[in-house]
Parts: C-alpha cells; structure tokens; sequence
C-alpha cells in the first residue's frame, strides 16, 4: 500500500460538468495521481459502494463532492463519504449553493413529476407510469430512491469544509485547492477557495462604467449586439457580477456575456439574489411608480434571474409548497 | 482752443465748440427756449433761443442753442432786436400750440398777452421741436415716431397712425417733450407695471414694484434696445447722479459660510393647467397674484378694481384650492389660500359693490384671529357656496348670463348644479416648489419630501434643520405656509445657525456608513446614489469611499451594495439577523 494520501470523486444532482473540470486539468491530472490515490470515483474508476463503506472510518483525505443534494440515495451516500473522510469539498456551483437543479426549488416533486411524465411535448406515456419509490414485481419488492420536494445544498446535508465555487469551477482554482490540501497550507474551515470580492473587482470593464450608472430598459444578451468593451449594465444587459464572488476568470465577460452568478456571493453577502436586487432597483433611473413597473417588466423570469445558482442556499431556500398549484 | 466773447457786458473765456447757449447758461443768464436738451443734438426748431450777435463787425440775430462761439464775438441776449424776433417766433409758436404751458409762460415772460395769428386749435400743445421724434431715432434708435406731412400741416406720428410695434413702450418721447404733449399716462392709463404679471407693456429701464427691496430700478436686458444696437443708453445720460451703468455685469462670489439659510420660497400654481378654469384666455379670469396687484393702492389702477373693459365688477366669484388639495394636481393644502381669499372677499366688499361669491371646500381659517375673520366676511354679506367649481364659460345660456363669466359649480349644500354670471375670477392657486428646487436641494445635500418641497429634520422636533448639518430652512420652501409661520421659522433657523456660529463645531452622526476596503470591488453603484454626494470612487485603489463628515447614516449604499462592502454602524447585517432571530424564538 502506498503512503499517498486518498482522494475521491462523487457527483450528486449535477450534469457532469464538474466531472470535466476534474478532466479538464489535462496533462496535471497525472501530477494529481501522482500525488495521491483515487480511491473512488464513479465516472471514472469502477468502485462500489460497499468497497467504500469497507474503508475506515476518517482514511479518505479528501473528497470533492460535486451536485446538489435531491434524492435520498444522494445523502445516503455524502454521509457515508463524511465519515470516511478527513475534508469534504463541495465542488462545483450546486454542492455549494444548489445550482441549476436548486431552481426546482420553484416547484416540488408532485409538479415537477407531472411536467416529466405527463405533460411535455414529447412524452408519451399512455398508462401515465411514473417512478415509484417500491413496487412489487412477482411477489418481489423493488425499490427506487426518494425524490424530494425540495433540492438541499451539501452543506444542507452534511457538514462542509471547503467549497470549490463555479459552474464548473475552473481549473486553477481546483489546482491551487489541492496544492493547498496536500500542502496542508489551509485556510479556516468553511472558507470558499476564491477572492471575497465581487467580480468587478477583476472586471476589464469597470473602468467603462458612466458617471452615472442607470438602466432605463432591460434587455436580454441575444437583443442587441452588446459592446465587448462597455460594462453590461450601462447596456442595459443584467449582469450578476456586481453581486458575484470574482475568482472565475471573468470566463463569460470575455465571451461577451454577462455574469449569471455562479460563483454565489461574498462571504458577507446572505442572499446574492435579493443583494442583486437591491443594487438593480438603485440604478432603475426613474421615480416614477409606472415607468418602475413598466422597466420591471422587462425582465424575464427574474427569479430564475437572480436566484439562478443560490436559490436552495438563499434566504428564500424555496417557493410555499402551499403557493405551488 | 479757448475763445474769448462778451455775453450782455461780461466778459467770459471759453471753449471754442461751446454754443451761444451753453456759455451763457455758464453766466447763469437764462436765454428762454423750449426744444433745447442737453442731452441731444441741437435742432434749432422753437427759435425761442435767438439772440443778437456782433462779431466781426458785422450785426446778427440767431439761434443760441446751435451756434457756437467765436473769438472777439458780443452777444446780447435781451436786445431790442434779439427780443422782436423771440417774441415773433413765440407768437407764432402761440397760434400753432395755444395750450402748451411753457409757451405761455416764456410768453409771459416777454409781455405777450395774445398772438396776434390765427388760432387753429386752441387745444393744441405740440410746438413741432421734434424733441421726441430725435429721441426716439437718434437716441433710443426704435424710430417708432417720425413727423408726418409738411408745413403746418405738420404732426408727429407713428406710420400710419397706428400703435407702432416698434415702439418699446419706453417712455422716452414723453420725457424729452417740453410741452407735456405726450403723456404715457394713455396706455391704458397705467404707469408703472408688473413684469411677472403681463398687465401691460413696460419700459426696459423699470423699478419692478412699488414695494420691491432694494427700491432701485433695473434694466431688463431682454428689451433694452442698448443691449439689442448698443445704442440708445438715455437713462444713464438723463439720469442726475450718473447711477446708470449698462456695462454692469452678474458677479458671482465666493463666500466662505459656516451654515446656510435656504429661504429660496415657492412657486405659484400655474392656474393655466387647470383648461376649464380658462385662466389665460378669458380675460377676467385673474390668479392671486394678479388681483394681489390689481387691488394695490400703487398698483395699475392705483387700488381700483376694474375688470379688462376698464368697468367696475357687479360680481365677482373667488375660486379656492386652484391646484391644490386636488390628486390630478397637488394633494397638499396650500394653507394660505383661505385666508387670502377672505382678505380678497373684505377687500371687495370695501372697495367696490360687487356682489361676492367664495366658493370653497372647507375653509381652513387655522391661525391666530383667523376664524374670528371669517365671521367678519359671513356678516359682511360675502356669498359663501360650498363646491368646487368645475368650470368657467362665457358661453352663456340665458340672456342676463350674456357678456359675463358664467362659474359652473355643485353646491354641495344645496345638493344643486348652479350657474352663477359674475364678472371677474379670481383664482386662489396654491404654492409649489420653486422652479430650480431640485437644483437646491443637490447643490445643498438636502432631500425633499414626496411633493417635492425640501424635508427638515424632523417634522416636530426639528423644523428648520435639515439632514444636512448647517443648512436651515425658513418659509415656503420647507412648505406652503403663511407670513407669521415663516417668520418664526426663520427666526428659528436664524437662532440655529448662529448657536452653531457660536459654537464653532459641530457634532457628526454616529451612525454613518462604511465601506470595507477589501471588500470593495469598485462597482459604483452606491456612487450616485448617495444623496449627500459622500461617497467617491477612488480610481487608483479601485474602491468607493464614504467622506464621514458628508454622511447622515441613511443606509441608502448599504442596502444597494452588492457585494455587502457597505456597512452601517450599529446596523450591520449580522445584528439585524440576530434581532430577527431573538424575536422568533418563542
């Protein structure tokens, strides 16, 4: 056995895309496995379950756990990688705030069941079979794992030491994580790895913001062909980045998009979506009760806007199951 | 060059270019004449001033007022044949102008009792001196008059006898005229009139009311035909003590203060806004203001009240809360009005016999000996009706309604729609923010409330502070309010401002806000909207900062700081959770 310390792998309700970003280190992934021993990882090694449960308590040095937490079987599992593990790393924008999967948060299980199985176009299910979590089959019962009403954050679930934030975190921050990890060089637990500053703060285009910011209309990226230079929001363009931790690059600012909010808020911020929409409403250049209305409008589904990464871990966490028809 | 010349046995030396007339007068020998001015080119058209030369040997008579000196020259202002052709001149001058003053003063003067030519118009004042016409082209240059016709068919005239349109209204004509034939008494018989209040034309040069402070004329450079040409400049030739200067410019200075006093007041209620009032188009519709003025002892009527047809009113309606108390305007009560409407009501009962009607919504006589007024109007027989008036026509319906103005309006009272014929409105407009109000309140760090008049401190406990310290408020522009009310206010921020002065220091709000350096990320959104102007960008760190001394604490940064940077003391986010907290626990 070698004396390398042990690392592993596993995603929860995530689409595989923090799975790349591990692929993604490319030719310093063998740096990686030189360093230390995948012990499990399941997209990528052939381990099972009970080889993990097998392992003592506390012998995983570190696991990075990317996904949110939706079903039963997802916690089953983060809990017995708890034990096992001496760190956990919530990787990735859902672990660490419940990402895309969190915005199911707007609805529960019964609904979101209904539109699956029943009412989008291209299903067709005429018996309207839907998953179950125990049926019998030939005197046998079979069982699925609980899907929940509402997606949790894996900090939510189990206790967190690290989070790796990003939509998927990108490739120096994963390095410098476990550089920091094997060097024992941490900072204190509960830390996000990335700069406590927002976006702006590394943003090329700060500079190009107007004395004045004001936005006196809305509009979405793909309605006009938004000046690479200028700061998104004195175009008009919903940027998140004010409200965003900085530490990604500014990936989709050079892309010429602007900022969704992945990489959640600073640490002092407690809701990114309503801090956002604060700073939103401050910079709405009218006093005017109906031009307010008629500028709100504009938005398309705001919520989905501002809560787009961080609804399970805001304050809000999810819609009044009593509000959802 | 300096000539020498006897004028009636004395000797005198003077310039070369004096006139006969100017060297006299520096003897203080008076030679009579009548179109002579200093201020303008002599014309030589009376022939009053002639006198007898002898210069070169040689014997003359001639005009004074244009001839000038000569070396050696004699002059006798009162000989015999000097005084034969004055009185000729006069005489004739007397058969064409019999009514002019002067003439027949300088004519008593010589000892002529009648002319001996023929009189064609015994009224006539104008001697022809065309004093007027040259002041009017060669010093005002708006050439509105000029002779008309040759001979004795000679007038002065506008073209054509019509009111001139290049006439400025500047009364210069008049001034220069030395028989007082023109008088600009005749317009309308006003004379000084309001600029603001369009009752009128008025001259460029003009003391803006008779109760103005500081009480000095000013000039308006919009019509002073000096600032159109460069010309004209009259007043400050005719002015005594050379008081007129037009090269006078705006001074703007800098004065180092320790606080500041806003009194910068209110704006009336354009009662234009309100189209069925027909205030604007219909012409005895008047606002506040204007019958404020009209009623004025020195205004242009000298005090009488006198619809636009110079007759007196038989009725006249009062219409309340123009503009205010009404949600398609303003919401506020205006606070004055009532009371200036019962003051107008007394005002015509005193002076006219018009039949008076108020129509009001409730009468809101707040102040001290206010109600005891209003009873006063209620036995002085005013027609009180309460309603408000929907509209003013003068489409009449019945023939005692004709040539009136006809005030349609509910009486709530009665539970009736009545038409009542009157001959004057007047409408009580209420008070509004002055024009540049917001202006103020950026160049002032102050806020203002929703109707937009400047926010005080504290609505009770500190009505004439602000949040900024050192700047006071006093009268309208903290609100509508009544003369006492703003005397004691301003005697409250006078008394303010100068225990500040007194002081010498000034205590800063504990509770301000606070931006965290590493924290910031120089978004800027917080920059322009702080309403004190605290916060700037500080480009070479690339952060925001707050100036401690500029902020009052109003949390407006904290709460759209979207990265949390900006702090309240005392209010952080933590605390505010943690009360939040405390007070679920059951």
């Amino acid at each position: 056995m070698s004396e390398k310390p042990k690392v592993a792998f596993y995603w929860c309700s995530s689409c595989g895309g923090c799975e790349e970003s591990i692929i993604d280190l490319a030719e310093d992934i063998l740096k990686v496995v030189e360093a230390v021993d995948i012990v499990f990882w399941p997209v990528a090694i052939d381990i099972k379950k009970k080889d993990v449960e097998a392992m003592p308590d506390g012998s995983i040095a570190v696991t990075f756990i990317n996904g949110a937490i939706r079903m039963s079987e997802q916690a089953e599992m983060v809990k017995m990688l708890r034990r096992k593990s001496g760190l956990i790393v919530a990787h990735g924008s859902c672990s660490h705030l419940g990402g895309i999967p969190g915005l199911g948060n707007f609805w529960n299980k019964e609904t979101i069941f209904n539109r699956s199985y029943h009412t989008t176009p291209s299903t067709e299910n005429p018996d309207g079979t839907v998953p179950l979590e125990s049926v019998i089959v030939e005197g046998e019962e079979m069982t699925l794992p609980a899907f929940w009403d509402t997606v949790k954050t894996l900090d939510q679930v189990i206790d967190v030491d690290y989070y790796l934030p990003g939509c998927a975190p990108p490739r120096d921050l994963i390095l410098n994580a476990l550089g920091a990890i094997l060097e024992g060089k941490l900072p204190p637990k509960g830390s996000v790895l990335s700069p406590n500053k927002s976006l702006c703060d590394d943003c090329d285009r700060n500079e190009s913001k107007p004395e004045k910011l004001e936005m006196l209309e809305i509009k979405r990226p793909w309605e006009i062909l938004a000046d690479p230079e200028i700061c998104f929001l004195a175009q008009g363009i919903i940027c998140m980045g004010p409200a965003t931790r900085t530490g990604c690059g500014e990936r989709c600012i050079i892309a010429n998009m602007p900022c969704r909010g992945c990489f959640g808020p600073t640490d002092q911020v407690y809701d990114q979506g309503a801090k956002f929409l604060a700073a939103l409403g401050s910079i709405i250049e009218t006093n005017d009760e109906k031009e307010i209305e008629k500028i709100v409008d504009t938005i398309v589904d705001p919520a989905g806007t501002f809560y787009r990464f961080s609804l399970p871990s805001s304050i809000l966490r999810r819609r009044r199951m009593e509000a959802i028809k | 060059m300096m000539v020498n010349i006897v004028i009636d046995g004395k000797k005198l030396e003077v310039e070369e270019s004096t006139t006969i007339l100017q060297a006299a007068q520096q003897l203080d020998i008076n030679i009579p004449s009548l179109c002579y001015h200093p201020v303008l080119e002599p014309y030589a058209a009376c022939r009053v001033c002639v006198v007898e030369v002898l210069v070169k040997g040689k014997t003359d008579v001639v005009t004074s007022c244009n001839n000038k000196v000569q070396e050696g020259m004699e002059i006798q202002t009162a000989s015999e044949r000097a005084l034969r052709a004055r009185k000729l001149n006069v005489e004739m001058l007397m058969a064409r102008a019999p009514a002019a003053e002067p003439l027949k003063e300088i004519a008593k003067d010589l000892g002529i009792e009648k002319t001996r030519f023929e009189i064609e118009d015994p009224d006539e004042k104008c001697i022809l001196c065309g004093l007027c016409v040259r002041a009017c082209q060669d010093v005002v240059g708006a050439e509105a008059i000029s002779f008309v016709e040759r001979g004795k068919n000679r007038f002065v005239s506008p073209p054509y006898g019509e009111p001139s349109e290049a006439c400025i209204g500047c009364t210069a004509c008049a001034y220069f005229c030395p028989t007082d034939c023109i008088t600009y008494e005749d317009i309308k018989g006003r004379k000084v009139i309001h600029s603001e209040l369009h009752l009128g034309p008025e001259t460029a040069i003009r003391v803006p009311i008779h109760q103005a402070v500081p009480m000095v004329p000013f000039i308006d450079e919009e019509t002073c035909i000096h600032f159109k040409t460069g010309e004209c400049k009259i007043c400050a030739q005719v002015c005594p003590k050379d008081a007129v200067d037009h090269d006078q410019q705006d001074e703007i200075l800098d004065l180092e203060v320790g606080s500041v006093i806003l009194a910068t007041g209110y704006k009336q209620f354009d009662a234009s806004r309100i189209a069925p009032y027909g205030y604007g188009h219909l012409d005895n519709v008047l606002n506040g203001l204007e019958f404020e003025r009209l009623v004025n002892a020195s205004g242009p009527t000298g005090g009488k009240v006198k619809c636009a047809n110079g007759e007196e009113p038989k009725a006249v309606g009062i219409v309340h809360c123009v503009g205010s108390r009404d949600e398609n305007y303003n919401e506020y009560c205006s606070r004055v009005c009532c009371m200036y409407s019962l003051k107008f009501a007394h005002l015509l009962n005193e002076k006219t016999d018009a039949v008076v009607y108020d129509f009001y919504i409730d009468m809101r006589c707040f102040g001290k000996g206010y109600e005891e007024f209003y009873h006063r109007l209620l036995e002085e027989g005013t027609k009180f009706i309460r309603g408000r008036v929907s509209e003013i026509t003068e489409v009449p319906l019945t023939p005692e309604e004709e040539g009136r103005l006809i005030i349609r309006v509910e009486d709530t009272l009665l539970g009736a729609l009545r038409r009542i014929p009157v001959d004057m409105v007047i409408l009580a407009t209420g008070l509004e923010p002055s024009v540049d109000h917001n202006k103020i309140a950026k160049t002032f760090n102050i806020s203002c409330t929703q109707d937009t008049f400047f926010l005080e401190r504290h609505p009770k406990l500190a009505p004439a502070s602000t949040f900024s310290d050192g700047i006071f408020l006093a009268g309208c522009c903290q609100s509508p309010k009544d003369i006492p009310d703003t005397v004691g206010q301003a005697g409250a921020a006078a008394a303010e401002a100068l225990a500040l002065a007194d002081k010498g220091t000034f205590e800063l709000e504990p509770i301000t806000a606070v931006i965290d350096e590493d924290l910031c990320s120089g978004c800027q959104m917080c920059v322009n909207l702080c309403p004190f102007t605290a916060i700037t960008y500080n480009k070479e760190k690339g952060i925001s900062e707050i100036n401690d001394a500029l902020c009052k604490g109003c949390g407006t940064c904290v709460a759209a700081c979207p990265s949390s940077a900006s702090h309240q003391k005392h209010y952080r986010d933590e605390q505010i959770f943690a009360e939040i907290e405390g007070m679920l626990i059951e």
